[in-house]
């Protein structure tokens, strides 16, 4: 192992307020952490450029989940293992619950959060496609209050995001789904498991009298940070579902993504595919919904 | 005869309790006082001249143990086949992550922060990364002209066929390179006192790293004392580069003034650093006549080596005997080359050479059998080798050979011919998965290639201790495929008692004489041949004695062992490699007995493919195949499951991604080996054809499952997609894009 342990601090605050005072106090030293799943491995390589962490693990604060008649909202701390658990959860976003299955291993699964995927800010990231179809916000909380910020705009670049340095993630809230709705998630990754998204494709749509009245693309790694594929979306929003223009579909992607090569696939590859897989999702989703008219 | 005790029962693992409880003991635990850790410092750069190195600001420089190359008290080159690999560099780089500098503290944290504060001022040369570039000679890196080894295998007039044949079929073949990824990454701890050298490591061969540290401090045999630890895996990447290893804790530990030097490679650092399989290309033209019978073969086969030569020849020299695949054909030659570039050096890898050219052969066949309008099973059947037949290099296939039936019976198992027709039919549909099954027939030459056994002249013995039981005495060494069980119940059947009666000494060159590398698919065909003759003269010995009255029991022997040595003080016997009397091989002409035996195969494998993402699934596996008497089921079929799980990746997803010589991806997050969940249900089935000189009828099984995955599950991607485009493995989703839409933006 190449990370220098003996040189590192860990301080585990007593409570939220005291992990707050602290990152306010000291502003830009501690690192927040969580499950460590993301920050283990650049340390261990010796490639993590922080020695001095936060640790919330023992925050109970940042843990449970509460359910009201329009939405969820998930403590930052919930781990996969939990979501993918959860049965209100497995009943209503099949997305996010599907994404969590395919986080890591087992392992990762105990122990990796919904906060931390978020904060680390990795393109590639399974579960941010899946809160996008949700329409998910994230809560950030400092010393000075707290703010709600839909999940679209909190990253702006690439492993960059609007948090402040004295902030924290605290809760993700995502809208329930109503009506008449169809939820598709794929990850391809070439191995089943334990594998890094080559491309990962999620999608939600409602349709009310044979129209799509609400439609959510989202998209992991093929651009700098997970995106909503909004040319798509305008698409597809406001068609009779019999009449989607599906090959018109998978040329408006391309407005929505920019993939690169990198060690794991290609620019082509992952346009292609990802061109391939809208065609499934939308051909899926007339058949799911013609079944159900 | 009498009913065996133990051969062809699946005895549990000596080693297993010790293995699963966390109390069997590696490398890197052991222990010992005043213990430094040790470091590489490697070249960044594929190719160049070391001009300077400088030690930056921050570190207490004078608490290190360093040593460079003018550090060498010996020979500064690894011995092995040539000596041309150093330790470390003097001036010239030739790969990238080749060792430049070792430091040692004993504080392991700030050895890293030291390893990352030294920088290396290096004139950097244009490298030479790609095999064809080196043939063309477009750099000269090694030698004058790149070739570390060239050579010819020629049987008939293959020039005179072309003209007359009704079918001439041309393809070209593709292999990656690929890791080992055993579970236990390389790792060694070295003590050079004035007393010589010992080395506790993680190895395959200890004779090998013996003659290495032997060299490099020039001393003598029995200065020089090399025991093998409890070791997590080697699949031919623990054959020669423990010697590299070594020769660097043994330096600093010198330098240290005898102080104890432990070196253990994390994940990444083995993967980058370490030797790989060799990638490959082969060109084949073949000629056959309007019936599939073939009447020519013209391969040229070859391989790049990468830095040094290390293993290489003898990679090349398996590859192109088995470059013909198993079929009789008049005609035949075989150009095979292996060359010199400037990525770290390929090595030994399961099956060493072998399923590169299968793959090529293997594959060229449903290539072929598509192009002449034939069944692949009938273009096969045609040309089969059997009884009486010659191989490429002219050996006459004297045992019973029914390769048209092993070949029936795999294809039964998977229900081929049914699921052939089935998907023949469904894959016209629209529908984005498509269905296929293909297969691919082989053989594996087990021990040594040619005369490489005779002039091993291999040593293994058995020793009476005052314990009662009785120790194997071989060098061969339990890497994780079952060895220590294998040899005790070879030894237990021999001596007629139980397995606890029996234990296996821990390879240490002060007590084990050299049983030669545990390569080759040897160790249980050759060494525990040698083992069982060793314990027949023991129990000869015992029974001659007096002290053994017939018929007895384990205790009885035991106490028949005890009262022996009370007497005579020594109970050991030996038993010494010759050759047998019927193989006769020409290495000038490449012509005879390559091999003693063969086992032989046939893998059959259906697949799913996604033409959205082009991903291919392996939904079934039929593994068949004739390995002489199988000596431990469940060890056999594990080894046959474990083969073949391996050969999936390297057929499917297993790519080293190089980067200007530099391993790029040398994670196993990223290097996509199958897991569990990607790999079907592996259906291992044993045809028995015991074999005259195994122990108890065996041949060498552990590198044939190697072979056949990756040419059976391409055959099936044809099937699949009604295309014989995919020639190059591993065929990854990208690859399979390129074939099916290569204009797509």
């Amino acid at each position: 192992m190449k990370g220098q342990a003996p040189g590192c601090r860990v301080h585990t605050p007593a409570s939220l307020a005291g992990a707050l005072e602290l990152l306010a106090a000291e502003k830009g030293v501690w690192r927040p952490l969580a499950g460590g799943t993301d920050l283990m491995v650049p340390f261990a390589a010796g490639k993590l450029p922080f020695m001095d962490f936060l640790n919330l693990w023992g925050l109970e604060e940042l843990r449970g989940l509460e359910i009201s008649e329009d939405a969820i909202t998930l403590g930052a701390l919930s781990t996969y293992s939990e979501i993918r658990n959860h049965s209100l959860l497995q009943r209503e976003f099949p997305n996010l619950v599907q994404s969590a299955w395919v986080t890591g291993a087992i392992a990762i699964q105990n122990r990796g959060t919904l906060g931390g995927n978020l904060a680390n800010g990795s393109p590639a990231a399974d579960t941010p496609p899946s809160l996008l179809t949700y329409g998910a916000e994230v809560q950030l909380q400092s010393i000075a209050g707290s703010r709600w910020v839909p999940y679209e705009n909190f990253h702006t670049g690439y492993k960059q995001t609007v948090m402040l340095p004295e902030e924290l993630i605290t809760r993700i809230r995502i809208r329930r789904p109503k009506g008449n709705n169809f939820h598709f998630f794929r990850k391809v990754g070439t191995r089943k498991a334990q594998a890094i998204a080559k491309v990962c494709v999620a999608a939600y749509a409602r349709v009310e009298e044979g129209r799509v009245v609400e439609f959510r693309l989202g998209l992991g790694s093929v651009a700098p940070v997970p995106v909503r594929a909004r040319t798509v979306e305008l698409m597809v929003e406001g068609c009779v579902v019999d009449t989607l223009l599906i090959a018109a579909a998978r040329t408006a992607l391309m407005e929505d993504i920019r993939p690169i090569d990198d060690i794991r696939s290609t620019a082509k590859y992952r346009r292609t595919v990802a061109a391939n897989v809208l065609g499934q999702l939308l051909e899926e989703m007339v058949e799911h919904f013609d079944r159900m008219a | 005869m009498t009913q065996p005790l133990h051969l062809g029962h699946s005895r549990p693992r000596k080693e297993g309790r010790a293995k699963v409880t966390g109390a069997a003991h590696y490398t890197d635990d052991v222990r010992m006082e005043g213990l430094l850790h040790g470091a590489t410092v490697r070249s960044p750069v594929p190719r160049g001249i070391l001009r300077g190195i400088q030690f930056g600001d921050g570190i207490p420089w004078n608490e290190f143990v360093i040593v460079t190359a003018k550090d060498v008290p010996g020979d500064p080159m690894v011995a092995l086949i040539e000596h041309d690999q150093p330790f470390l560099v003097a001036d010239r780089i030739n790969h990238a992550e080749e060792a430049v500098l070792l430091l040692a503290h004993e504080d392991r944290f700030l050895l890293e922060r030291a390893r990352a504060a030294v920088r290396l001022e290096i004139e950097a040369l244009p490298p030479l990364l790609d095999l064809e570039d080196s043939l063309a000679c477009k750099e000269v890196v090694w030698g004058q002209d790149n070739l570390f080894k060239e050579l010819l295998i020629e049987k008939g007039e293959v020039d005179s066929v072309w003209k007359t044949a009704a079918h001439i079929v041309e393809g070209e073949y593709r292999t990656g390179a690929q890791e080992q990824l055993y579970i236990e990454p390389n790792g060694t701890i070295a003590v050079a006192d004035a007393g010589g050298v010992t080395v506790w490591g993680s190895l395959q061969c200890p004779y090998y790293v013996h003659k290495a540290i032997k060299s490099l401090f020039n001393l003598s045999d029995d200065q020089v004392r090399i025991i093998q630890m409890e070791t997590g895996g080697g699949f031919g990447g623990k054959e020669d580069y423990p010697s590299l290893i070594a020769g660097h804790a043994a330096l600093l530990s010198m330098k240290a003034g005898g102080r104890p030097v432990k070196i253990i490679y994390d994940r990444e650092e083995d993967m980058v650093a370490t030797t790989k399989r060799h990638p490959s290309r082969t060109r084949i033209r073949s000629a056959f006549d309007t019936e599939g019978t073939l009447l020519a073969l013209d391969l040229d086969f070859a391989i790049d080596g990468g830095a040094y030569v290390t293993l290489t020849p003898v990679v090349l020299s398996r590859g192109a005997i088995h470059a013909g695949g198993p079929y009789r054909c008049a005609n035949t030659r075989i150009h095979a080359r292996a060359v010199a570039t400037n990525t770290p050096p390929h090595g030994a890898f399961r099956g060493f050479g072998a399923p590169q050219s299968l793959f090529a052969i293997e594959r060229h066949m449903d290539v072929a059998a598509a192009q002449l309008g034939m069944d692949p099973i009938a273009l096969r059947k045609r040309n089969l080798l059997k009884m009486g037949d010659t191989t490429a290099t002219g050996q006459i296939i004297k045992e019973t050979l029914d390769l048209p039936g092993i070949l029936d019976r795999a294809l039964e198992k998977l229900d081929y011919v049914s699921k052939k027709h089935q998907y023949d039919i469904t894959n016209r549909a629209s529908a984005p998965i498509k269905k296929g099954v293909g297969f691919a027939v082989f053989m594996h030459g087990c021990g040594f290639t040619g005369a490489g056994e005779t002039y091993l002249a291999s040593v293994a013995g058995v020793e009476g201790r005052s314990d009662g039981k009785v120790y194997v005495l071989a060098a061969s060494t339990e890497i994780g495929q079952g060895t220590n069980t294998m040899f005790s119940q070879v030894v237990a059947e021999a001596l007629r008692v139980p397995m606890e009666c029996v234990e296996v000494a821990q390879p240490d060159t002060a007590v084990v004489p050299n049983s030669g590398p545990t390569v080759a698919s040897r160790t249980c065909m050759v060494v525990g041949k040698l083992v069982q003759d060793a314990a027949q003269g023991l129990r000869q010995t015992l029974v001659q004695s007096g002290l053994l009255p017939e018929p007895y029991d384990g205790e009885a022997f035991s106490r028949a062992v005890k009262a022996y040595l009370e007497k005579f003080g020594r109970l050991k016997a030996y038993s010494q490699y010759s050759t047998p009397p019927h193989i006769v091989w020409d290495d000038q002409l490449y012509k005879g007995d390559a091999y003693t035996t063969f086992a032989w195969a046939c893998y059959a494998a259906e697949v799913i493919v996604d033409t959205r993402t082009f991903e291919v699934k392996v939904e079934d596996f039929v593994a068949l195949q004739e390995v002489g008497r199988v000596l431990n089921p469940v060890l056999a079929e594990g080894q046959i499951e474990g083969g073949v799980a391996q050969g999936i990746g390297y057929g499917l997803s297993e790519q080293v991604v190089w980067n200007n010589g530099r391993m790029a991806n040398g994670q196993m997050t990223n290097y996509i080996m199958a897991t569990s969940a990607d790999l079907p249900r592996i259906r291992v089935y044993f045809e028995e054809n015991p074999y005259a000189l195994g122990p108890g009828g065996a041949k060498g099984i552990g590198e044939l499952p190697m072979d056949g995955p990756a040419p059976a599950l391409l055959n099936a991607v044809q099937h699949a997609l009604g295309t014989t485009l995919p020639r190059e493995i591993p065929l990854t989703p990208e690859r399979l894009m390129e074939i099916l839409e290569p204009s797509n933006a």
